[in-house]
């Protein structure tokens, strides 16, 4: 049975270790659904990756063990597994378009809680930040509203309450 | 003088980066290095070139400077040094570096790179080398600042043997070893991120020993991680079956963890594993797997594999429990420590043993290996090389030499895993997981660097042999007395085998023409050649050959129609062997299914 686990990875900050982590995806035939990694920690040099991914129990075990014997991999976390935990995703939405199409738009985006960050007469670019389901309904609603492009950040994740994940 | 002998204590930054690269590999206990020069690398060079310490071996060809370091390693369980230059150099260490990476041998390989303002700029020998080994190594770095030019070295080494074995390439811009930099020792500390478990959890060892205890039908699958945890680790081994009265099995890989000439040994399983090994495998009630992978050449057809089994898995690597075989009780830890650990919760346990189903059992193993499942018949003239290997195992025991056997790839390696007996662990080195034709002159004369007095012989094909042949003229060079044992056949055997066996004895491309004449070929290197057609001529051959203190090319011609048996076809179960001519099998049928598999 497939699923899709959210897999937070604590990493040096140094180069090449993004290359690692996809290169590990692509020969071992693993599916990528997103990455997001930036640096979280300057003074400890310490990145933080939220990949999501999906495939059988045994798959998904096999991804967080290959992950974590990676040398510049610090700790490996499923948060689909370790219990409750919030995924939230930034998209950046353009819809061209004028008359009733374009209120119609504005209207929606007002009820997803979307921001307007830049318009013209022929055009918004809507922001828009929640878990991608929220993400792909307000996209879907665009379509035939006049959406001309999307830009997506990929999930970034954490898990609910006092507990934390360190190196 | 120069300043790697005399190094001063505290500001080292009088040394130049490739000084301190080589004070770095004395500190790590190098004593031999293989490699080749080039001009990215010449820094290094000059510098070995002003001290006494680090031996070089110069190879002539960068792939067999891995494998030699390879060979090295196996046979002392140091980690084996490789040095190589830029572009070219580096790329044509991949295969070893794969190769070494597959069996999990702890390998350090120093590569040239064009100087750091260079790179990126498509210069004169530039590779993306940290590009190109990443997916080839357990891990690599590109060391662009001299101040980290000493911890790295030194990380690269704790890498390299550290949990699972591998190799490790640094990757060296010239500016970097021509500039200077400080050096600074091993760290004492912990590494920050890598940190393999090597003790098992007391639980996961519980649960073990009571599923042992309560086994009607056991068995020990042993592989190369028992080797890899050290001599100690063999020692234990052969202690727990004692104790246990369990069969034990081996993986091409683990040959030599458990002697061959013990009654409890089952011989290699697998593909080419014999039928007692491999029925044992299928109809086992606990499976104790020690530092095996659940490779596909061991297991067959996976839904068919030891159907009824419960599993034990024990491996250094947890990436490799529940791969491929999903496990009943996984144990995270070193070889040696998870058997120390087993040892002592069984001698602790007061439950009994079922001695009278272990007993019923061994009847049972005892019937199966009535079936002789090696047997061959060596009649007349042409030399079975079956035989061949036989004789030169024989012979080799008589002389009481320690002997060291390398090999190439396809069914002389396949030969000699099932003919020649290993006591001991680290005396058999073969190029398991990759497969690497070309691997068995390279590792032997590694092996003959690292252990001068013994006997070491490539058993060989002649196909595999040419693949690396240039690597006589190192054994001219340092007077290395290393014994090329080919069986020649005049194909690519296995490649033969299969064509007969699976594509309608259409032998597309693996007859093996155009061969050069081996005893001339060993004579203008430098070495002696005979070779041996009759089958009475055979021991003399082999005696003359063990007592040439030269290198020796013995070319054995052999029956070319033999195949290696029992044969487990792809996509076939464990009882459903092919055995040789005469003897009974169980389905020789191979599916389409079993056909897109290698």
């Amino acid at each position: 049975m497939q699923r899709t686990a959210t897999i937070a990875v604590l990493v040096e900050n140094e180069a090449g270790i993004l290359a690692r982590v996809v290169g590990l995806f692509s020969g071992r035939g693993y599916n990528i659904d997103s990455l997001t990694v930036a640096p979280v920690d300057e003074e400890r040099r310490l990145s933080r990756i939220t990949v999501v991914t999906s495939g059988t129990e045994m798959v998904i075990e096999q991804i967080k063990a290959q992950l974590d014997r990676l040398v510049p991999v610090h700790k490996v976390s499923d948060l689909t597994r370790e219990g409750p935990h919030l995924s939230r995703e930034l998209a950046l939405i353009k819809v061209v378009g004028a008359g009733d199409a374009r209120i119609e738009a504005l209207r929606l985006a007002e009820a997803f809680r979307a921001r307007v960050v830049d318009a013209t007469t022929e055009s918004f670019v809507f922001e828009m930040t929640g878990n991608a389901d929220k993400l792909d309904a307000f996209i879907a609603l665009m379509r035939p509203l006049g959406l001309a492009e999307v830009c997506r950040t990929g999930a970034v994740a954490i898990v609910r309450g006092p507990r934390g994940l360190h190196a | 003088m120069s300043a790697t002998q005399h190094p001063k204590p505290a500001d080292a930054a009088t040394l130049t980066g490739a000084e301190v690269v080589l004070r770095a590999l004395k500190e790590q206990g190098v004593e031999v290095i293989f490699g080749y020069p080039g001009g990215a690398v010449l820094p290094i060079y000059d510098a070995l070139f002003q001290q006494n310490a680090i031996r070089h071996i110069l190879v002539r060809h960068e792939q067999a400077a891995v494998h030699a370091a390879e060979g090295y390693a196996r046979s002392t369980g140091r980690v084996g040094c490789v040095l190589v230059t830029s572009g070219p150099g580096a790329t044509n260490a991949v295969t070893g570096l794969v190769d070494a990476l597959m069996d999990s041998i702890p390998v350090v390989c120093l590569t040239g790179q064009v100087p750091t303002h260079l790179i990126g700029n498509d210069a004169f020998q530039e590779a993306d080398t940290t590009g190109i080994t990443r997916p080839a190594t357990k891990h690599n770095y590109l060391v662009k600042r001299s101040e980290d030019l000493a911890r790295v070295v030194h990380e690269a080494f704790y890498v390299a043997k550290s949990g699972r074995p591998g190799p490790v390439v640094i990757d060296l811009p010239k500016d970097i070893l021509i500039n200077k930099a400080p050096y600074t020792e091993a760290p004492t500390e912990a590494h920050r991120s890598y940190r393999p478990v090597t003790e098992p959890d007391a639980g996961a060892i519980r649960r073990a020993v009571a599923l042992l205890k309560g086994a009607k039908r056991p068995v020990i699958y042993a592989g190369g991680g028992v080797i890899n945890a050290g001599p100690e680790a063999s020692r234990l081994l052969r202690d727990f079956a004692k104790l246990t009265g369990f069969p034990v099995t081996n993986t091409l890989m683990g040959l030599g963890a458990f002697p061959a000439d013990d009654p409890q040994f089952l011989g290699m399983l697998g593909m080419h594993g014999t039928y007692e090994a491999n029925l044992v495998m299928h109809g086992c009630d606990v499976m104790l797997n020690l530092g095996a992978r659940f490779d596909d050449r061991v297991t067959g057809k996976l839904s068919h594999f030891a159907p009824h089994s419960k599993k034990i898995h024990a491996d250094i690597d947890p990436s490799s429990i529940n791969k491929n075989v999903k496990v009943d009780v996984p144990i995270v830890g070193d070889a040696g420590a998870v058997l120390a650990a087993l040892l002592a919760c069984w001698q602790a346990d007061e439950t009994p043993q079922d001695k009278p189903a272990i007993t019923e059992w061994w009847r049972q193993i005892d019937a199966w290996r009535a079936k002789d499942c090696l047997r061959y018949r060596q009649e007349g003239k042409i030399i079975k090389p079956q035989h061949a290997v036989k004789r030169l195992y024989e012979i080799t025991r008589e002389t009481g030499r320690e002997t060291f056997i390398t090999t190439e790839v396809g069914q002389h390696q396949m030969w000699a895993a099932q003919y020649f007996g290993f006591q001991q662990p680290n005396r058999w080195m073969t190029s398991g997981g990759l497969g690497t034709m070309g691997y068995g002159l390279p590792a032997a004369t590694g092996v003959q660097i690292a252990h001068p007095d013994a006997l070491v012989i490539d058993i060989a094909g002649e196909a595999s042999i040419l693949m690396n042949i240039q690597e006589m003229g190192t054994l001219a060079q340092y007077r290395l007395p290393v014994k090329i044992f080919i069986l020649n056949n005049e194909y690519m055997g296995m490649v033969r085998q299969w064509q007969e066996l699976l594509h309608g004895g259409r032998y597309s491309e693996s007859y093996s023409a155009a061969l050069p004449d081996f005893v001339k070929l060993a004579e203008s290197f430098h070495a002696v050649g005979m070779r041996v057609t009759d089958a009475s001529d055979l021991d003399r051959a082999i005696r003359e050959m063990i007592a040439i203190d030269k290198p020796v090319i013995a070319d054995i011609a052999v029956d070319p129609k033999e195949n290696c048996f029992p044969m487990i076809p792809s996509g076939a179960a464990h009882n459903e062997m092919i055995l040789g001519p005469g003897q009974e099998g169980g389905v020789a049928g191979v599916t389409d299914e079993g056909k897109v598999l290698v």
